[in-house]
């Protein structure tokens, strides 16, 4: 098998949001990069898969900038082959630029499976994988959470509103992933010694070939990031089972709800 | 904007409510810079579809039910396709879905095809200038972007229950056009259906959400019935402690490794608040906390909240609630 996991290096946006002087940038002081946990799951999937299989290989792939090589490094100490680095200083806001760059790295792979997660937690766009298909006229399956892969077709499982659909597709495809699929590894001290040693190869590429008014070409552009707005402080109503009419009340006169 | 299609939902021969959204928001940006704009809202599906006559009222000018045998389950290449051709030819400026499970599945795919951007789960839209100016939350929605797309067609999918249905009557005129596509190669075999007539908590308009306060997965059963006294409009969600403790299915999960809900009320029963459960609901319109702790951070976003203990004020909210609904 042979498996191609595009992965993004994101802010850890967990722990705090600051937004830059411009009141379009993150502001990225004292914050740690990490990766998409989304694709996380994908790496874990597509090293369980190679193992199954045998044989085979598990190819990382990230747009980014030079510091991207430690995101890489993270995916190669789990365990993936190799990795390859689409450099450029401009991750583009524009999901389809995206696609393109990655598009045209995975177009003559010849890759059996192409693992996205299925979204990126900084820029929550949600469109990568599926576009990347779309482009290489593979067939796709976005939000796996479910996976049976038996010779050259597989079925997939996603969930949908109120319900579970039950995907077939042929391989080769384009995946992308939800959480909950697998548990993926940590990387162990001998995986990322011997991560230093696997290839890691660095082409510099220039998204949206320069044109187009977003950030890193496209169409595309951020007016402003902004926090969001203040919730009104609200009030406690009552204590215990007592409060429970005047909280009705409230809900019917005042928020207007019930 | 001239004109702007709308992408509807079906499920069984019967439209989605979520549609009213998507044509309330298509109206919205039809009628920015002008209002001149027509709304062609169209819906795929293996025959005819119940409740597009309602469409008129919400303001689509014309309701085209494309049909297809193979569209009696989502079938994703062929709706892409179907729905790039027909953006094609209808020279729209923009294409509206709704970012459900099958739009946010079917939107790149379709801006793909058209080469064109694509801004998912927005909760806000305008017309400045000229180019259309979205809203999208982002950070686990300790951020807000704002985006300006540029290109045309521009395609957005709209966060459900952000875009409460207005009444703008229009024609509502119907067309029924067999289309000729393959279904692709990705095939949905089978759905499984959730409990019939269970609500989702990404769309129910009341969604009661349950934490560890319930102590054990049966004590679920007292938000049940709270959800039951609402009839049928609310879901039961829960925090990611209780669904990574077995009790409640993932696809309840709120928060921000889980669903982001908006619902017009929302109440949390026996949740602690943490900034990642506030991740998944702090948009919602109407806020209750229920926890025995008054310092609660859940207590810093609810609008109205009740201190003490939940197995006492659930079943007398309850009560209160089937009174009201007689
Ligand atoms: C990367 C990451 C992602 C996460 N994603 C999510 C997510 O998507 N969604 C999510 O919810 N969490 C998420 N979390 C977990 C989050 O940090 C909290 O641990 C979790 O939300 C706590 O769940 P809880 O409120 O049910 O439990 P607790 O924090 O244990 O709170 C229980 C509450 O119940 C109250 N209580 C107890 N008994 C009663 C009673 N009888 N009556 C009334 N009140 C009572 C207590 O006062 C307490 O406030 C995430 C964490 C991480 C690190
Ligand atoms: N810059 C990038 N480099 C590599 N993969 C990416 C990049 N951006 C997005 N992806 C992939 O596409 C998925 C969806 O991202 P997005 O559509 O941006 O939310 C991510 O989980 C990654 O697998």
């Amino acid at each position: 098998m042979k498996i191609a996991v595009c992965i993004k290096r994101v802010a850890d946006s967990e722990t705090r949001v600051k937004i830059g002087a411009d009141g379009k940038s993150l502001d990225e002081a004292g914050v740690k990069f990490i990766l998409n946990p989304y694709d996380e799951f994908a790496v874990e999937e597509a090293l369980q898969r190679k193992e199954k299989a045998g044989a085979g290989e598990a190819v990382v792939i990230a747009l980014g900038p030079p510091q991207a090589q430690e995101t890489i490094r993270t995916a190669l100490a789990m365990g993936a082959d190799r990795g390859v680095l689409l450099q450029t200083d401009e991750v583009p806001a524009d999901g389809l630029e995206t696609a393109k760059v990655l598009a045209a790295e995975l177009k003559d792979g010849g890759y059996d499976l192409i693992l996205f997660g299925k979204m990126a937690i900084d820029d929550y766009n949600h469109q990568v994988g599926p576009m990347v298909a779309e482009l290489l006229g593979l067939p796709c399956v976005t939000t796996v959470a479910h996976l049976e892969i038996a010779g050259d077709s597989g079925t997939a499982e996603r969930e949908i509103e109120g319900g579970v659909e039950v995907v077939e597709f042929p391989l080769p495809a384009v995946l992308t992933i939800e959480k909950g699929l697998n548990e993926p590894r940590y990387p162990a001290l001998k995986g990322i010694m011997a991560a230093k040693k696997k290839p890691l190869d660095v082409k510099p590429v220039t998204p949206g070939g320069g044109c187009g008014g977003g950030r890193g070409g496209g169409r595309v552009e951020v007016v402003a990031r902004v926090p969001p707005p203040e919730r009104k402080e609200g009030r406690i109503v009552g204590e215990g089972a007592a409060a429970v009419p005047e909280l009705i009340r409230l809900l019917r006169e005042e928020a207007k709800v019930l | 904007m001239s004109g702007v299609l709308a992408v509807l939902e079906q499920r069984d021969g019967v439209l989605r409510k979520v549609s009213h959204e998507v044509v309330t928001g298509a109206r919205r940006l039809a009628d920015a810079s002008g209002g001149a704009g027509t709304v062609d809202a169209v819906v795929l599906a293996a025959g005819p579809v119940r409740g597009t006559d309602a469409l008129g009222g919400f303001g689509a000018d014309k309701v085209i039910t494309l049909t297809n045998g193979a569209f009696g389950t989502y079938a994703p290449e062929g709706c892409a396709t179907a729905i790039a051709a027909r953006a094609t030819s209808g020279r729209y400026d923009a294409v509206v879905f709704t970012a459900s499970a099958t739009g946010k599945d079917l939107a790149p795919r379709v801006a793909a095809k058209l080469g064109v951007a694509l801004a998912q789960d927005i909760t806000d839209l305008a017309v400045e200038g000229g180019a259309v100016i979205v809203v999208h939350p982002v950070y686990a929605g300790k951020a807000l972007l704002k985006l300006k797309l540029t290109g045309t067609p521009v395609v957005v999918s709209l966060r459900p229950n952000v875009f409460t249905p207005v009444q703008r009557p229009r024609a509502g005129a119907a067309e029924t056009v067999a289309v000729e596509v393959s279904a692709g190669r990705v095939r949905v075999k089978q759905v499984k259906a959730a409990e019939a007539g269970a609500l989702d908590v990404g769309e129910a308009p009341i969604v009661i959400s349950g934490g560890r306060g319930l102590k054990e997965p049966a004590n679920f059963k007292v938000l049940e019935a709270l959800a039951a006294s609402f009839g049928g409009r609310a879901a039961v969600g829960a925090s990611r402690a209780v669904v990574d403790a077995g009790w409640r299915p993932h696809s309840a999960q709120v928060g921000q490794t889980g669903k982001t809900v908006s619902p017009t009320l929302y109440i949390a029963v026996g949740i602690s608040g943490a900034i990642q459960h506030l991740a998944g609901m702090r948009t919602s319109k109407v806020i209750v906390a229920i926890n025995k702790d008054k310092d609660a951070p859940i207590f810093k976003v609810a609008d109205y909240g009740i201190v003490g203990d939940l197995f006492e004020i659930v079943p007398r909210l309850t009560e209160e609630i089937r009174k009201l609904h007689g």
